[in-house]
């Protein structure tokens, strides 16, 4: 039953998904984390989709050719930005280094509101995916009952 | 005077099988909607249950008798199309997501209606079977 591939599919969109929404909150949570040296200056962290195609996991001959674009998606990595840090001339500071300076992570905040709101409506569409789905499910299941 | 499935269900056995199948299709793009680089698939229905009706298709069975079975042509990667995007992205991801879930919707009313034509005929089945 190929149905079941679409819970599959909408449940790695969601995770996917998901992680990105972890990411978001991380660089918004570490967006003013100052630290003393670039080294240890936290930088923005950003995931990378891949898609999977299922045909190459499952039984090529229990469910013949339905695979053909049963495509889910997985996280291939997180990804540094390798955006220049802030340094900011903050002499008061305890964070300071001997010059005065601090070092504050390349965080913009204005993007990662985007990435927010993107990726918390991807998530929401893939949810409906699946709530369709089941109800398609259900229905099939009623088959010849009068 | 025997029953023949193939007669009584007609068309709407493979509608359904191949509803499923574009649901499934449909799914991956919605999930895939953030892919770097991924392309959106469609199948074009049409043409498909039309290779699903009359037997042929890439996977057909040899037939050297009038009652042998002809099998059930699957969806391959032949009739998985790529959708022609109208604002494709720098990434070189081809998904509209508006595009993609309005084509989900309709294909689930699509999917509820080929499964109650073939509620249907199950129903007028049983019923000519039980003859009250």
């Amino acid at each position: 039953m190929s149905l079941m591939g679409v819970f599959d599919i909408a449940g790695s969109g969601m995770s996917a998904q998901s992680l990105r929404l972890n990411t978001t909150a991380s660089n918004m949570a570490n967006a003013n984390s100052a630290a003393s040296s670039a080294e240890q200056t936290y930088r923005a962290r950003h995931p990378v989709f891949m898609p999977v195609m299922n045909s190459a996991m499952q039984d090529a001959f229990a469910e013949p050719a339905h695979n053909a674009a049963s495509t889910s998606v997985r996280v291939a990595g997180i990804v540094e930005d390798a955006r220049p840090l802030q340094p900011r001339y903050e002499p008061g500071n305890p964070m300071a280094n001997e010059e005065g300076y601090v070092f504050y992570p390349n965080v913009d905040i204005v993007e990662e509101m985007t990435n927010m709101i993107s990726s918390s409506r991807a998530f929401q569409l893939n949810v409906d995916v699946m709530s369709a789905a089941r109800t398609m499910m259900q229905r099939v299941l009623t088959l010849g009952q009068g | 005077m025997a029953i023949n499935f193939t007669n009584a269900l007609g068309v709407h056995e493979h509608a359904l099988t191949l509803r499923t199948q574009r649901t499934t299709m449909l799914a991956s793009n919605i999930a895939n909607a953030d892919t770097p680089g991924y392309k959106a698939r469609d199948m074009d229905f049409g043409s498909v249950l039309a290779q699903a009706t009359s037997g042929r298709g890439d996977v057909a069975m040899q037939q050297t008798h009038s009652r042998h079975i002809t099998g059930m042509p699957g969806l391959n990667d032949a009739s998985a199309l790529y959708r022609v995007p109208s604002q494709p992205s720098l990434d070189g991801n081809t998904v509209d997501e508006q595009v993609e879930n309005a084509a989900f919707a309709r294909n689930a009313l699509e999917h509820q209606a080929s499964f109650q034509f073939l509620n249907g005929k199950f129903t007028g089945m049983i019923k000519a079977l039980k003859g009250e």
